[in-house]
């Protein structure tokens, strides 16, 4: 038995076999976007970038080299140009991958769970629970994101960490408010009152029944989101309050190029670029995943 | 006079997991008549009477031998001469109002919406139509029915909305898919009158498709039996009880009966030969 | 197994009050098979889901077997329902192995290997379809796959809203004998919810017809296929459902 057999297998031997099934379904459906498959590359592209900044980098992201400070592209061993310090701007894109796909995959970790929790608590729970929470989720969404971040790494100090941590502690409320949504069409189906009937506790229904219900949206909400923390992580940067010098963060290097934004265009323009692709990227990924995990199209 | 003909009709849908062919190959020809499509869930009854519309999405394809109303080729019309047929000419009900009419608009302004864009009608004429429409579906007090929103009337109440609507163009050819399974037992019976002797005035042809035998033969000519996505037996419906056809003689069986035994109700052998063929 | 004395269920919705059942009284034998028949709105399913407490009772009182009902997990292992809607009552991401197993977890039931099993051989599902999820099966299988969650915990009640309603006739049918077979076995009291006389007829000793959150009129089953019935609604029920069976 061939491996695509095994998985389209109707009648699965294990559970494992059964889920791995499920999502070989799931990859075939995206693989007809062909939009979703560019996302998926530009993202792939990403991790790789990340992985193998070290050897891809023709330059030291750091080693400064004045003599041969703001080259323009295309210059000789160096396609995308330096800095004003000289640095390759390339090696320094690659290795920002990295700095990029640690907040990206830090926040995506932290902010989705708060968020699920607290969403599928109140939404199932309801009452003054869920009073309480939605206030509490109002609150937070009151205030434009980027402030509230600016303000909490302003009390944290600066740095790529306490950047993060803002950055998660301002993105939970989208989640919590999608998760809700969802759990509230759910907790009234028939299939929540069956383990209801059969005296599960809420600690069971929620973990066991609600959540894996929330989780796509959610999830295609993380990818429609990351977009915009890239874009947050880079404005922190920018502003000095995210990743220090000389580490080089996309937005601290945009920040960096805006004071030859006119005569040297390319200092900021690339990063910029590159902030562009990979937010791309995640949105059109995450339109894709929107067809794939709805659960309103997974019966088909 | 031929009013519809399909040949050798097929509804294919190309999914992740293989070709799905819900309808294959199904014939049929309908005058002025009413045809009644009779088979269980997966038949492809409901794919045969969208395919007669072109209403089914890609991946969903229509492929025929031959599909002409009224001279027309349907195959071959452009998706604009199609539109033009689709309400004037050939009509639908489906099988739940709630999901068929606008629910944010009044009961009365949806009436109106076509005879007052397609026919260019004044307001006062209209409405006057639309009243008559209603009247015409036996709605006692149509004037309260005009100013209503869809989810302030019954069941029953919306799906005669739906036949008024679907029948204030006239058209030569109704399609009504399940028209009553979403209402009580009491009220079907009113609402299938009133569609019948609609249709027998305005001698309109009618496919009624549906899943239940009995209630198709009684206001059928003819009946075709389904079976996936076949024409297992076409008969009229006089001649329902002598049917030969295995499947269509285990239809008319496994109801449970007021008064019958209690023994075990005799179900469909799929295992049967019939069956696995099909 | 089941008194219900004066029963009544009042929702709030928008500010409006909804009467959805009002002073309706009845009981069942152990082991008999009691019908709820009528039309849509008539209370009979909000019967069901007051004794299982997902209606609110404003009024009246419920025993099972003697005692005031609570909702506590002894309660779980009595009393069991099946829903109307197999593609809604089982949980679309969870396999038929884990709906099967989610009962004996939350009371710490051990052997579940074997208890699935044979669960899925009562409802006459091959065993090779455990690891599948629900949108696999067809509708009949689902409403097996819920006929066989609901007999997990071995309860003596099974209530039924509209168990066929959602099915073809063919599947109906085996549906329902499916269930006569188990009640047969299992020594089950059924409490029957249908719009369909015919398959209350089919299934139940005796049958209470309602109408608009009332008890019209309580028949046994010579009544009704004698079609000794007092009350006029009823009357045209009967002759609505006995139209449609003739050929």
């Amino acid at each position: 038995m061939t491996l695509t057999e095994w998985l389209r297998d109707p009648n699965p031997a294990s559970r494992r076999q059964a889920r791995l099934g499920q999502a070989w379904l799931g990859w075939l459906r995206l693989r007809r976007n062909p939009l979703a498959m560019a996302g998926l590359i530009i993202i792939g592209l990403l991790l790789l970038m990340a992985a193998f900044a070290p050897w891809l980098a023709p330059h030291d992201p750091i080693t400064q080299n004045l003599q041969n400070r703001l080259q323009p592209p295309l210059s000789p061993g160096h396609l995308l140009g330096t800095d004003d310090f000289g640095r390759d701007i390339l090696s320094r894109i690659l290795y920002g991958a990295r700095i990029t796909l640690a907040v990206i995959v830090l926040v995506a970790v932290t902010a989705p769970l708060l968020g699920l929790f607290i969403g599928t608590v109140a939404g199932y729970l309801g009452g003054w629970v869920d009073t309480v929470l939605m206030r509490l989720t109002d609150i937070f969404l009151a205030f434009p994101r980027l402030i509230l971040a600016l303000a909490l790494v302003a009390v944290l100090g600066p740095g790529i960490e306490n950047a993060v941590l803002a950055i998660a502690l301002t993105a939970w409320p989208p989640y919590a408010r999608v998760a809700r949504a969802e759990t509230m069409t759910v907790r009234n189906s028939d299939y929540i009152a069956a383990v209801r009937l059969q005296g599960a506790g809420a600690v069971r229904i929620i973990r066991g029944h609600v959540m894996p219900m929330c989780l796509p949206s959610v999830i295609i909400r993380v990818t429609l989101d990351m977009a915009g923390v890239i874009l947050i992580a880079a404005g922190l940067g920018f502003l000095g309050l995210g990743a220090q010098p000389p580490l080089s963060e996309w937005g601290l290097m945009i920040s960096a190029g805006r004071k030859y934004l006119f005569d040297q265009w390319w200092v900021a323009t690339m990063p910029g670029l590159a902030i562009f692709i990979v937010s791309l990227g995640f949105n059109l990924l995450g339109d894709g995943l929107r067809d794939v995990l709805d659960p309103r199209s997974a019966g088909k | 006079m031929t009013l519809l003909s399909v040949k050798n009709l097929r509804v294919s849908f190309d999914t992740e997991t293989g070709l799905v062919e819900a309808v294959r190959g199904v014939s049929f020809s309908l005058g002025r008549e009413r045809l009644g499509i009779v088979g269980e869930s997966g038949s492809g009854k409901t794919m045969t009477g969208r395919a007669v519309l072109r209403l089914i999405r890609p991946p969903g394809r229509i492929e025929a031998d031959e599909m002409r109303f009224d001279g027309q080729d349907l195959l071959a019309l452009p998706e604009r001469g199609m539109r033009a047929l689709r309400g004037p000419r050939i009509a639908m009900v489906m099988q739940d109002p709630k999901y068929s009419l606008n629910p944010v608009m009044k009961v009365g302004a949806q009436l109106m919406e076509g005879l007052r864009k397609r026919d260019h009608l004044a307001r006062g004429k209209a409405r006057a139509r639309a009243v008559a429409a209603l009247e015409a579906v036996q709605i006692r007090d149509p004037e309260r029915v005009m100013e209503a929103y869809p989810h302030e009337l019954s069941g029953g109440m919306g799906q005669r909305v739906m036949i008024a609507m679907m029948l204030i163009p006239d058209p030569d050819l109704l399609i009504a898919d399940e028209p009553t399974s979403a209402l009580d037992v009491t009220v079907q019976a009113e609402v299938l009158k009133i569609l019948d002797n609609l249709v027998r005035e305005r001698s309109m042809g009618l496919i009624f498709i549906s899943h239940d035998l009995r209630l198709v033969a009684r206001f059928c000519d003819r009946v075709l039996v389904m079976f996936k996505g076949r024409v297992v037996e076409e008969l009229a419906a006089k001649d329902l009880l002598a049917a030969k056809h295995p499947y269509t003689q285990g239809l008319l069986n496994c109801l449970p009966r007021i008064g019958g035994d209690r023994g075990p109700l005799p179900g469909l052998d799929r295992g049967a030969d019939w069956a696995r063929e099909a | 197994m089941i008194e219900i004395e004066n029963l009544s269920v009042t929702f709030q919705a928008q500010g409006r009050v909804v009467r959805a059942v009002e002073g309706v009284s009845l009981s069942v034998a152990p082991r008999e098979s009691y019908g709820l028949v009528g039309e849509s709105g008539s209370g009979k399913s909000t019967i069901l889901r007051a004794i299982c407490g997902l209606a609110p009772v404003s009024g009246g009182t419920i025993r099972i077997g003697g005692e005031m009902v609570r909702r506590d997990r002894a309660f779980a292992r009595r009393v069991q329902m099946v829903f109307q809607d197999p593609y809604a009552s089982l949980h679309p991401r969870h396999t038929l192995d884990r709906t099967l197993s989610e009962p004996l977890a939350i009371h710490g039931l051990g052997n579940a290997d074997a208890r699935v099993m044979q669960a899925l051989e009562a409802v006459g599902l091959p065993a090779s379809f455990r690891f599948r999820y629900p949108h696999q099966l067809s509708g009949g299988q689902r409403q097996r796959v819920a006929i066989a969650r609901a007999l997990m915990l071995e309860p003596e009640i099974l209530l039924l809203d509209e168990p066929t309603s959602a099915l073809d006739a063919s599947v109906q049918a085996e549906v329902l004998n499916l269930l006569a077979r188990l009640r047969a076995e299992q020594g089950l009291t059924f409490l029957m919810v249908s719009h369909d006389l015919a398959v209350i007829d089919h299934m139940c000793d005796r049958v209470l017809v309602m109408q608009h959150g009332r008890a019209v009129e309580e028949l046994t089953r010579d009544e009704l296929a004698g079609a000794r019935m007092h009350t006029a609604y009823a009357r045209s029920l009967f002759e609505a459902s006995a139209d449609r069976m003739m050929g």
